[in-house]
């Protein structure tokens, strides 16, 4: 692990100490839109949709996932269909982000436009089931002293994130 | 903010722009043209002006219609909109009422002037209808959006939200990808299709292999095949994890587009809409005649192996279907095999015709009654069981199907076995009642 802290004041208001922890969720590689948002429950709103996400890969994620939880998983997150509601269930649930070495790219956009944060980090696997780490602006802490490296993320998609949001973006820039 | 890595996804390449002529892939001419700008490079994040966009019944007004009214916003150019009705037509409960009703109101609302209801899967009606020309920048709100890229277009699926920012504002961000191109030489053996060859690159590079970037079909074996078998391999460049899948324009490009009626002046000079010399950054060569049947096994569409690994597998239903594989060419194919043949007592043969277009070409050549007359199941001109949104598959049934996808519980329960193969794979394992190789029933 990299032991060296961050440099300059961090962008977002609240320092390393004043972010709350978040547990990891450890999930394996490829989780499928399928899995993410099963297409019997399509046609239903988000809410329903959510209550049956990842059901497939682990029955009681809908049920016991908090607010502010982290899901860290392997290669191919989010791979599959184009439909939104994928990301939208992690939103309506609250994850706070997303951990995995690559992501599907249409899945990675789809995030991003309702404000899900997407982190790629090749070591996204060696954080641990039930892991409390801190996730601070684009950066992830395992502890005050230990970063796990993640890519840098452009401008504009935090600003998506910050916003949450697409819907968000597009209503400042009418105003 | 210092960054703790410094390999970016983002981060761009090498190559310089500066010269007087930078050697640019199909992809990239394409996203100059829609950027305003005489070149770009890989890596680049631009903005680029959308010449159409398409959208269905689940991802369309459903979803874009209250966004659009939170917003206070209007369609950017309605002539560059294309709505079609086919995730859940027919209509078979309420809740697939009601959604086909807002679609349906809302497509009167927005006055849209291009709507295409329940005449077949997206991606197959939109070039039937003439709204695909090469060279055009192009979104759809579906996943299997990269089939358009069989016409020369860039052409890649997007999200609800993100379908919503392209309505408003008519521009869509893009980070310039690579070009992977596969490259095919060979001649395929009778009883082999465009669906075998890509069922062979996706196991060969994995479900994300194309790390969404661009992949471009060239060669001998691409020139040779028909549109409809180009869309295929277009069509599941999305299984691949590409943004794209391209084929560049051809004779046999420019005849389909003629006959379905594109003015012969929106033609000319086609020629320039091809990758340049030199300008590809990776390449991959296949041999079509050393081919055999491919057939993917639970629940992955990577998880391909040669037909024979599977021969002892016994199918409850053989499954013709989807904007994969339910096109003229695969309702033909099928026939070739089922002529004068009975389907197996013990398995069920559905086919669900892609467009009504093709279906009444099929009817005309014999082709559909081939199928009834074998046993088939005609079912209606939609996404029907693929999507897994309307109808699907019952408890524990294997299944060897024609279409994109074999996720765990996409088509059906958890319990559903989906094999996946050509519709010449289907059409065997249907007289057999478990998955054949079809070469043994067409020497």
């Amino acid at each position: 692990m990299s032991t060296h802290r961050p440099t300059s004041p961090p962008d977002e208001a609240m320092s390393l100490e004043q972010t709350p922890s978040s547990r990891v969720w450890s999930l394996g590689a490829q989780i499928d839109t399928d899995a993410l948002a099963p297409g019997a429950y399509m046609k239903f709103d988000l809410p329903t949709i959510a209550k049956h996400a990842l059901e497939g890969v682990r029955a009681d994620f809908a049920l016991k996932v908090k607010p502010g939880d982290v899901i860290a998983a392997g290669e191919g997150f989010g791979v599959g269909s184009s439909r939104e509601q994928a990301a939208g269930v992690l939103v309506h649930l609250g994850l706070k982000a997303v951990i995995a070495p690559s992501y599907s790219g249409l899945f990675f956009r789809n995030a991003f436009n309702l404000g899900l944060l997407l982190l790629t980090c090749p070591r996204a696997q060696e954080l641990k089931e039930g892991q409390q780490i801190k996730v601070m602006g684009s950066r992830v802490w395992l502890d005050e002293h230990q970063e796990l490296p993640c890519e840098p993320i452009p401008e504009f998609l935090m600003e998506m994130v910050r916003l949450k949001g697409l819907v968000n973006v597009l209503k400042l820039r009418k105003k | 903010m210092t960054q703790a890595s410094s390999s970016s996804s983002f981060s761009q390449d090498s190559t310089k722009a500066g010269g007087a002529h930078v050697a640019q892939t199909l992809a990239q001419k394409i996203i100059a043209k829609a950027a305003g700008v005489s070149s770009v490079r890989v890596g680049e994040v631009l903005n680029c002006a959308v010449d159409l966009a398409m959208f269905h019944d689940s991802s369309g007004p459903r979803r874009l219609e209250p966004m659009l009214r939170e917003l206070d916003a209007k369609i950017w150019d309605p002539q560059k909109v294309v709505l079609v009705m086919d995730h859940y037509v027919p209509e078979r409960d309420e809740d697939s009422k009601k959604i086909l009703k807002i679609t349906r109101d809302v497509a009167q609302q927005w006055k849209l002037p291009h709507v295409i209801d329940s005449q077949g899967i997206c991606h197959v009606v939109l070039p039937e209808r003439g709204h695909l020309k090469p060279g055009m920048f192009c979104v759809g709100g579906d996943s299997h959006s990269p089939t358009g890229g069989a016409f020369g277009c860039y052409m890649f699926g997007i999200g609800a939200t993100e379908m919503l920012g392209v309505v408003v504002t008519g521009q869509i961000w893009i980070q310039v990808p690579r070009t992977i191109e596969m490259h095919w030489t060979g001649r395929l053996a009778r009883g082999l299709m465009a669906k075998d060859m890509m069922l062979h690159m996706i196991a060969q590079r994995g479900l994300n292999g194309g790390e969404y970037q661009a992949i471009e079909f060239t060669g001998p074996t691409i020139q040779a095949l028909s549109m409809r078998e180009r869309m295929t391999l277009s069509n599941l460049s999305a299984e691949m994890g590409a943004q794209a899948g391209l084929v560049a324009a051809d004779q046999v490009t420019l005849e389909y587009l003629r006959e379905v009626g594109v003015q012969e002046k929106l033609l000319e000079g086609f020629e320039v809409w091809s990758s340049d010399m030199n300008s590809i950054q990776e390449r991959h060569v296949f041999s079509a005649s050393e081919l055999a049947p491919q057939v993917a096994a639970p629940h992955s569409p990577a998880n391909t192996k040669s037909v024979g690994a599977y021969s002892d597998v016994a199918v409850d239903i053989a499954y013709i279907g989807a904007c994969t594989g339910a096109k003229l060419d695969d309702l033909r194919a099928a026939a070739e095999v089922l002529k004068g043949q009975r389907i197996h007592a013990g398995t069920r043969l559905m086919v669900a015709p892609a467009s009504a277009k093709d279906q009444r070409i099929a009817q005309e050549e014999g082709v559909m009654q081939v199928l009834i007359d074998a046993g088939a199941q005609i079912l209606p001109n939609s996404c029907g069981a693929c999507a897994g949104y309307g109808a699907s598959f019952e408890e524990n049934m294997t299944v060897i199907s024609s279409t994109a996808r074999n996720f765990k519980a996409r088509m059906g329960p958890a319990s559903v076995q989906v094999y996946l193969g050509s519709p010449y794979t289907v059409a065997a394992s249907a007289i057999r009642g478990k998955i054949t190789d079809v070469r043994e029933m067409l020497s």
